[in-house]
């Protein structure tokens, strides 16, 4: 048991309990869960301790517990998030900014908003769109990815199929551009 | 008489092919090990009449080994990644790749026609190899692989012209949403089984249609998320013979005309015995299923979260038959003990967290547990996610059920104590294998000491497989554990403070292995080091964190994983930089 002959830590120990719980329990606990720089804090037993109303600030978890195959995971995280209705934020991207932004898709209420949104964000300005021919007369062309993986020229499908199925924005430039339509 | 004064007959004086023909009923792999010992003749014999082949770890002996082994192989089931690796915690690109035995064996014309793959990097090339070099290939089962795309199924349904099961199961695949359904040709009609829950993209419907439609010998069918409702419906009236289904998307208005088709189209599949899916569901939608509810025996509503306790329930109601069945702990307590009165016939139960996150908020205790026991005493086989366990309660599960093979409990907390007496759960999984003499695989959980590895080592004397994650006190309780279960053959650790007392105590146990998983232990790389020089049969691989560019060379420094294992032919030639061969 040689970690218990570790150095006093106490500021930085990591403990499961609430501060004054018992000795024994701190004892347990902090012979399993230890301090390493490489492995996120587990945090589990903390959370139960927080009220209700206000988040965790950080929820970092164990890696690899509960023990669930990521398949599983995934299938079922896809689900809460499709259930949220507190906003619906997606990354916005543009081919050579330094970083990407957010933005909030429930609160515009169709194309025009949200293009004009993205142009005030990034500066820049879109073409015209046509259906036949997408974007034209910029160099700029907005895309999303939709649910199977695949970027779409923003601008095609009804609004609403557009708000259900967009999951990130990017904002093509130059020459990738092109092959979506864009004729400059 | 033909042998003349020959007291006792001497089996060498058999043709080999009557002997052939005897072993053809021997089909156990471990007895068919058993069979090759025997004598010389014996080992020919059985060498050129083996089939079917099962491999535990990929890496334990080379492909051209195996074909020079049993060049007569057929059937030959694979197995990669090491467990853990389920849980994220072997990095991507670690190993596991099925291309060199599908070289090795479309070199040799090898007479493949099935292969099962578990945790394995499966390529598009290696599909495509796979399609092209085994005119008779009839069976691909994946599960839990990654690597390929919808482009490697198209060339499986394109070339594969005797193909009856196309099996994928929580596979992890690219899905470039091409035809492959529409791949399987129109002279393709040997289908007996076809799962693809798992893929996330869009289906040709027609195709599909038109594919089930010409399968007289489809059995079962599982559909992924892409396949709305009236596509099944149309389906099912074209597959009435099936035994398994698995939907895809479940929701409809239960007033519309394509509902009641629905609902008369299922009534007349009266062969259906195991149902799944309902990846996207409404819950208005569910009494359509109640009229085969009575004859299923494997139910799988794990991924169903768009259904609450009362209508998993109601469901539950009509199913008096079930021996298997998998669901969310949203069924609570309450649902399960539902199950008990209904399920007298149940054997295996697994209940997944609806919200793994949270744990605070799954909806299944101890309760739940000690209905199912009192109620299900057939019960062989669990998988139990709770919020919470306590001694009390496995006392009891102990007693109602001493049949368990198979029991993993899982708290969402891993170190949580008895919640009533604050005592670790040593006492409870103590009853556990004192009660269950037949048990083979374990997973523990909870706040544990090194009692109870003192009992699992007095005890689980059948004990193969057990799961271990922060628990423990010292190397005494690795060490109960590696003297006591004499069976063992698998033995993953996370997070316990086991270190190179317990490693190097009895090198040679794992030689009688076929693996040791140790993460986030006390053990150095000075003892893994001592221990690879000293076993040569081993293969001790170190995975390093992807902080670290350089292998610290100081043997007194912890390593983060290792994982050893038994092997044929020393160390792998494809281990990438991150995997320490020592």
């Amino acid at each position: 048991m040689t970690f218990e002959k570790d150095i006093n830590i106490d500021a930085t120990e990591l403990r499961l309990g609430l501060p004054g719980t018992s000795e024994e329990s701190e004892r347990q606990a902090s012979t399993t869960l230890r301090i390493s720089n490489k492995r996120a804090l587990p945090s589990v037993a903390d959370e139960k301790q927080c009220d209700q109303e206000t988040a965790p600030p950080t929820k970092a978890q164990v890696v690899g517990w509960p023990p669930i195959r990521s398949y599983r995971k995934n299938n079922l995280q896809t689900k809460k998030t499709e259930v949220e209705t507190s906003g619906m934020y997606v990354k916005v991207s543009m081919d050579g900014a330094p970083y990407l932004r957010k933005v909030d898709l429930k609160i515009y209420k169709g194309y025009p908003e949200v293009l004009k949104a993205l142009e005030d964000m990034f500066k820049f300005k879109v073409g015209k769109y046509s259906e036949r021919e997408g974007y034209n007369g910029s160099e700029f062309v907005p895309t999303y990815e939709d649910k199977d993986g695949d970027w779409m020229l923003v601008g095609d499908v009804p609004w609403e199929m557009f708000v259900n199925s967009c999951k990130r924005l990017r904002i093509m430039k130059g020459s990738e551009a092109r092959g979506l339509g864009c004729v400059v | 008489m033909f042998w003349g004064s020959r007291k006792t007959i001497d089996m060498n004086y058999f043709p080999d092919e009557v002997l052939e023909h005897v072993f053809d009923f021997i089909t156990s792999h471990k007895d068919r090990n058993s069979v090759s010992l025997v004598c010389k003749s014996w080992y020919k014999i059985e060498k050129y009449s083996r089939q079917r082949v099962f491999l535990g770890n990929c890496y334990s002996i080379s492909p051209e080994r195996l074909i020079a082994r049993f060049p007569g192989l057929k059937s030959l089931t694979l197995k990669g990644k090491p467990h853990f690796a389920d849980f994220n915690l072997v990095p991507d690109d670690w190993g596991g790749f099925l291309y060199p035995w599908i070289k090795a064996m479309a070199k040799s014309r090898i007479g493949l026609e099935e292969l099962r793959l578990k945790r394995m990097v499966v390529s598009d090339e290696s599909l495509e190899l796979l399609s092209e070099s085994f005119p008779n290939f009839k069976s691909l089962v994946l599960v839990s692989c990654e690597g390929f795309t919808t482009d490697g199924l198209a060339a499986i349904a394109a070339n594969c012209r005797f193909l009856r099961e196309l099996d994928l199961q929580e596979n992890e695949v690219e899905d470039h949403r091409g035809h492959w359904l529409s791949c399987f040709p129109e002279s393709c009609t040997s289908l007996v089984s076809l799962n693809f829950a798992c893929l996330k993209g869009e289906i040709n419907l027609a195709s599909l249609e038109r594919l089930v439609a010409r399968s007289p010998n489809l059995k079962s069918l599982r559909l992924n998320r892409a396949v709305p409702f009236d596509t099944l419906q149309r389906l099912l009236i074209r597959a009435p013979q099936l035994v398994d289904l698995g939907t895809g998307s479940y929701v409809h208005d239960p007033s519309s005309e394509a509902y009641n088709k629905l609902k008369a189209a299922i009534q007349n599949c009266n062969s259906i015995r195991s149902l799944s899916g309902f990846l996207e569901v409404a819950p208005c939608c569910m009494s359509a299923i109640y009229p085969i509810c009575e004859n299923l025996t494997f139910l799988n509503l794990s991924y169903a979260a768009g259904l609450q306790s009362n209508e998993l329930t109601k469901l539950i109601h009509h199913c008096r038959k079930l021996q298997r069945l998998w669901i969310l702990d949203c069924i609570g307590d309450k649902g399960l003990g539902v199950v008990a009165s209904t399920c007298k016939e149940l054997q295996e139960l697994r209940v997944f967290p609806s919200d793994p996150f949270d744990a605070g908020n799954a909806a299944v205790t101890e309760e739940g547990l000690v209905l199912i026991s009192a109620g299900c005493p057939k019960l062989n086989s669990l998988l139990y996610f709770c919020q919470q366990m306590t001694n009390a309660a496995l006392i009891t599960v102990a007693k109602n059920c001493t049949n368990f093979i198979r029991f993993r409990l899982c708290i969402l907390d891993p170190i949580k104590p008895d919640p009533v007496t604050n005592q670790p759960l040593d006492e409870g999984f103590g009853a556990i294998v004192r009660s269950c003499k037949g048990l083979k695989r374990l997973s523990l959980s909870g706040l544990l000491t090194d009692q109870v590895f003192y009992y699992i080592g007095m005890y689980a004397k059948k004990l193969e497989m057990l799961s271990i994650a922060f628990a423990g006190n010292s190397d005494k309780g690795m060490l109960y554990v590696l003297n006591g279960c004499k069976k063992l053959r698998k033995l993953e650790i996370r997070d316990c403070p086991f270190g190179d007392t317990a490693l190097l105590e009895d090198m040679g146990k794992y030689e009688t292995m076929r693996s040791l998983w140790m993460s986030t232990c006390e053990v150095t790389l000075g003892a893994c080091k001592v221990l690879a020089k000293k076993m040569p049969s081993l293969n001790v691989e170190i995975i390093n964190g992807s902080e670290q560019t350089e292998f610290n060379l100081d043997d007194r420094q912890k390593v983060d994983k290792m994982y050893l294992y038994r092997t044929l032919v020393g160390h792998r030639k494809d281990a990438p930089e991150f995997v320490w061969l020592l």
